[in-house]
């Protein structure tokens, strides 16, 4: 027997390996490893040439302290020097050396490439293979330009040994997975096909594996190797096992080249000449007859190795998924398996058993283990088999057992691991909507999936349920009335206040003609839950008043006093204070009809893909999940491709611009859904999702005539927001808990800068900080910004620099969108730039003579504007004057006759045009009223500056 | 023309790495068929490690890594581990451990810890000699433990 003693041969080497073991603390290693390190570079410094036997031990003993995690620096030299040696174990060393460490030094490649090339010619098969083994592991490019060639030659040549045979196949296997362009296809590949039929079962082995990679990307050079591959594994699984000696394993013949060969014969489809594919049917038969006979040796080895063909052979049953005998005789096996003492072999029949139910054959064959599967959700030990069983009866479900496996799913759930609650969420939500045949049971199992596992809801899972509500109105009574029972309890999880918000806002009409969910009910108990909830449930909370505003006249005034209480109006947050003021402003000023109109319930939504189907997906990869995209029903008929709605917010955008943010939407009824506060927003449900708002938008686009008459009254408080930023140009435009944002700018002619200033107020990192500019019209104004850096120490302030061009006159602000992840939170934040037609000013003076000569040219009636309003502050004359000025103008004294008016004049200037512009101001301090006058030379100009300034005083 | 690739991802059937490691989480053998960088093989040893020593003998010889599985057998106070892809039949790998530790344990002579760590050199040869570029290179025992032994005669 080949026994080893330790460390023989290197007396030095096992020395200080016994040294290093002793060492008691990590101290002590690193002083006893850099007293060798010291030790060894004298010795390859010292003047004494090395023999080789020395050489080779230190080179280990350098090895072996890289292998402890040290680096190593030096001795790469004398390892290369090594695989010129002939001696073998001074050679190995080398190569291992080389193997382990080659990237540290890439510019010795040339020297080892030239030993590997030596030892290749060498005609010394263990030479042969060092070199090969070498190649093998390192993998690199510059090695297979060397070696790609030599390689296949060596592999084929008649009077290559056996071993290195093997050794070569394998070789060119990893250049070729490497570095695929540098291994062309030639001469060579039909020799390698038929070292399928080499008397070395070893060769066999390797080359199964060469070619079953090469025959995915080169079908047809290698189809031949189908036949060899069935002749070859009859022989084995017809064979007495003591035919195939050395390669028979506990009992079993060959099993891991019959596993090979079984993996490249699914590379291909069933054969179709009739002959070979009925051998190859007879030899799946054999090894399913196998797995019946009385096992040879009680060994765990004996039935593993038999089971891992078996296995095998169920997947190339699956693959080619044309026998349905084969097929069911399969599933059978694989039931018999899900009741195994074995752990190991209960995991594989339930996994393979997953790909079996996706197969018209034996889908029904699958079904019948039903109770079995369920019982191991419930009992098995290991969590990743209980995983695997969640797979199956996911896989098997169809609309004759959904209803009972979506309950037992439900069931588990209540106690399923914290690691997999959300993909049995997921699944749970997706069986529900495919086999819905009552509504009602689709809406009950959501809102249960909410009450047990809230927490890994995810917002596609409630954003569904919402659509499909919207979608259906044979539930939306139904599901008001459960979402207001459900929303009595207690405690419920804040996701259920999203759902019953928004549903009750929909349809809260629907129930409430019971006085026990009379709409006072109704508010009361949403309202109830309001400052338990995040920032987003909050606001979708109001968009949900504002709802029952129009739907229910008689609560009007209680939810009006709601928005109007400092809570709301001075809330910190400014999505949830922009809505309170809109919401009351417009429930105040606007019609029942215009109500009506801006209020009326949501359109159905366009069809499309549940993206949690997308989630869940993503989550298990492509392969790994039986699809089940082939019967998805229409929620409501009207589908319409969705490509045709992109890219259409714009027209929509410019019209209603209610918000103040674009990306939250243009529509107070979109928003609920795109705020952008939330973690999802890095998924590919999000692309799903923005299109889906864009898609509503889009809807809501065909009534925007009628909403325009809405947006004037809505706009004047956008600009309120701003409004402190009219006449000055440096102050704090946005603070909340975290951060604290600054302006300081410049203006010349058509151009400015600003130069914003962000601060952390935590004293931790803010990450993935970024910060973008959107303009609502960029043919008018352009603004380019730097982009920061992505970190935001504690404490610290960074500046990023927005560079704005005005190219024509324009209504809107840009919008300054911030974000950043803050303690494991995404933050968003959308705040107007204070970036005005203003500020584009430029004060012209000028005589009196002059002015009313201008104001005179200037009297077409479109061409003024004027207002007359209340005064908001104390009249003082000087901060009206510092008003003026900021506001842009010359400010031009002794031109009014009336000495306590203002007069001023200034030119706004565009890219593509200038116009001049005259403003007059006459306070009247006994009805502290004022009169602003404008005249310029454009209408829409005009009417802008008038709205800004008059906003001032 | 057929679809060879959808179901099985064959082309990425292979072994990623060999891990052999012991309890307190120390690396006796570390094998890569794929470009790490070292930071990342530390890291994966790390997690291998954290992943396989919690599961008791109820739990399956594999288990899920990323988006790999491990195969992975313990003997004595060593794991011997595998990674490859979720695909890869999880048996022949599982039976691939045993027969290797068989090797090693007739060429050491009653293998122990000890002998991989004094001998790690000559344990390189002997993965090389079984598997290689992530494939199963040579299965019979008595084949590898003939070489082996030649090898052992070499100077």
């Amino acid at each position: 027997m080949p026994a080893v003693s330790k460390g023989d041969g290197m007396r030095g080497l096992a020395v200080f390996i016994s040294d290093i073991r002793n060492c008691k603390s990590k101290e002590a290693e690193i002083k006893r490893i850099n007293k060798e390190l010291a030790n060894i570079r004298s010795k390859f410094k010292g003047d004494k040439a090395l023999d080789g036997y020395s050489k080779k031990k230190y080179v280990c003993k350098l090895l072996f302290i890289f292998l402890l995690g040290h680096d190593i620096d030096f001795g790469h030299m004398e390892a290369v020097n090594l695989l010129s040696s002939n001696k073998y174990t001074e050679k190995q060393i080398g190569y291992l050396f080389i193997s382990v460490l080659v990237n540290s030094n890439s510019d010795l490649i040339r020297l080892i490439n030239n030993a590997i090339k030596n030892d290749l010619a060498s005609r010394n098969p263990t030479f042969m293979n060092l070199a090969l083994h070498c190649i093998a592991n390192v993998g690199s490019r510059e090695m297979a330009e060397a070696f790609a060639s030599e390689v296949p030659r060596i592999l084929v040549a008649g009077d290559t040994m056996d071993s290195v045979k093997q050794s070569a196949a394998l070789c060119l296997l990893r250049l070729y997975r490497s570095s695929p362009d540098l291994v062309p296809m030639g001469d060579w590949t039909a020799r390698v096909v038929h070292l399928l039929n080499d008397q070395h079962l070893g060769v066999v082995t390797a080359a199964t594996s060469l070619i079953t990679t090469l025959a995915q990307k080169n079908p047809d050079d290698f189809k031949t190797s189908v036949s060899l591959a069935v002749a070859r594994l009859s022989r084995i699984v017809s064979s007495a096992s003591i035919d195939l000696q050395d390669y028979t394993y506990y009992f079993v013949a060959a099993p891991w080249l019959s596993v090979k060969l079984l993996r490249l014969l699914q590379c291909y489809p069933p054969p179709e000449d009739a002959a070979l594919r009925g051998r190859l049917t007879e030899c799946l038969e054999t090894i399913l007859n196998k797995a019946q006979e009385p096992p040879k040796s009680k060994k765990v080895q004996h039935s593993n190795a038999k089971n891992a063909v078996l296995f095998e052979a169920i997947s190339l049953i699956i693959h080619h998924d044309s026998e349905p005998t084969l097929l069911v005789r399969a599933c059978n096996q694989l039931g018999q398996f899900l009741q195994h003492r074995e752990t190991n072999l209960r995991y594989l029949a339930l996994e393979s058993m997953c790909t079996l139910a996706s197969s018209e054959f034996s889908h029904e064959a699958v079904k019948t283990h039903i109770e079995t599967v369920i019982n191991a959700l419930k009992t098995e030990r290991d969590v990743s088999v209980r995983q695997r069983a969640v797979d199956l009866l996911y896989a098997m479900c169809d609309r004759s057992n959904a209803k009972q496996i979506v309950a037992e799913m439900l069931s588990y759930l209540e106690n399923a691991d914290y690691s997999i609650r959300e993909e049995i969420v997921l699944k749970v939500a997706i069986l529900a909507e495919k086999y819905a045949v009552d509504y009602t049971w689709y809406v009950d199992t959501i809102l249960n999936l909410i009450r047990i596992a809230g927490d890994y809801v995810s917002e596609e899972v409630w954003y569904r349920v919402i659509q499909i509500v919207i979608n259906r109105d044979d539930v939306q009574g139904y599901a008001a009335k459960t979402v207001f029972e459900a929303l009595q309890a207690p405690a419920c999880h804040e996701n259920l206040v999203k759902v019953g918000g928004y549903i009750l806002g929909e349809f809260g009409n629907l129930i409430a003609g019971d006085p026990r969910s009379s709409p006072l009910v109704q508010f009361n108990l949403l309202h109830s839950k309001f400052h338990l909830c995040s920032v987003p449930t909050r606001a979708l909370l109001l968009s949900a008043y504002i709802k029952f505003i129009n739907l229910f006249p008689e609560v009007k005034g209680t939810i009006q006093d709601v928005l109007r209480s400092d809570s709301q109006l001075r809330n910190a947050d400014v999505e949830l204070q922009q809505r309170a003021v809109e919401y009351l402003r417009l429930s105040c000023v606007a019609s029942t009809d215009i109500l009506a109109t801006v209020l009326e319930e949501m359109p159905p939504f366009p069809e499309r893909e549940s993206s949690i189907l997308a989630k869940l997906k993503k989550k298990k990869g492509p392969g790994h999940l039986p699809d089940i995209n082939d019967s998805r029903r229409n929620v409501n008929g009207n589908a319409e491709p969705s490509e045709k709605n992109e890219g259409s917010t714009h027209p929509f955008t410019d019209l209603l611009n209610l918000n103040s943010t674009p990306s939250t939407g243009s529509s107070l009824l979109v928003d609920v859904f795109s705020d952008t506060s939330t973690p999802a927003s890095t998924d590919v449900s999000e692309e799903n999702f923005s299109r889906w708002s864009n898609t509503v938008s889009l809807v809501l686009a065909k009534k925007s005539r009628r909403l325009l008459t809405v947006s004037i009254f809505l706009t004047k408080n956008c600009v309120l927001v701003n409004s402190r930023f009219v006449c000055k140009n440096n102050g704090v435009l946005y603070e909340n808990h975290l951060l604290q944002i600054g302006l300081r700018s410049e203006y010349r002619q058509n151009l400015g800068r600003i130069y914003v200033f962000y601060g952390n107020k935590t004293s931790a990192q803010f990450l993935n900080f970024s910060s973008s500019v959107s303009s609502p019209d960029t043919l008018k104004l352009n603004v380019h910004c730097k982009a920061v850096d992505p970190i935001l120490e504690g404490g610290a302030q960074i500046q990023q620099i927005l560079n704005i061009e005005c190219v024509s006159d324009f209504m809107d602000e840009p919008v300054l969108n911030i974000q950043f992840r803050h303690g494991g939170t995404l933050q968003n934040i959308a705040v107007k730039l204070p970036v005005m037609l203003n500020k584009f000013f430029q004060p012209t003076e000028m005589t009196s003579q002059d002015f009313f000569q201008r104001w005179k040219q200037l009297g077409a009636p479109q061409q003024e504007v004027q207002k007359i309003f209340k005064a908001k502050h104390p009249m003082d004359k000087d901060v009206t004057r510092a008003k003026i000025i900021g506001f842009g103008v010359a400010l031009l004294d002794g031109v009014d006759p009336n000495s306590e008016n203002f007069v001023g004049a200034g030119i706004i200037h565009t890219k593509s045009t200038q116009v001049g512009c005259l403003l007059r101001l006459e306070p009247n301090t006994q009805a502290q009223m004022y009169r602003l006058t404008l005249r310029t030379s454009r209408d829409t100009v005009s009417v802008r500056l008038c709205d800004l300034l008059s906003e001032q005083f | 023309m057929y679809c060879y690739c959808k179901k099985h991802h064959i082309l990425e059937l292979f072994i990623r790495f060999i891990l052999i490691q012991n309890r307190a989480g120390k690396t006796r053998l570390a094998k890569w068929y794929m470009q790490f960088d070292d930071d990342e093989k530390q890291k994966l040893i790390e997690e291998v490690h954290a992943v396989v020593t919690v599961r008791d003998a109820k739990h399956t010889n594999f288990v899920e890594f990323r988006n790999f599985k491990i195969i992975y057998r313990r003997y004595a106070g060593l794991y011997f581990c595998i990674c490859v892809d979720v695909t890869d039949n999880n048996l022949a790998y599982l039976e691939g451990i045993h027969n290797f530790v068989e090797v090693l344990n007739e060429y050491f002579h009653n293998v122990c810890e000890l002998d991989l760590v004094f001998n790690f050199y000559k344990v390189y040869t002997v993965v090389d000699e079984m598997f290689l570029a992530g494939e199963i290179r040579e299965t019979s025992q008595t084949k590898v433990l003939k070489q082996l032994l030649m090898l052992q005669s070499l100077e």
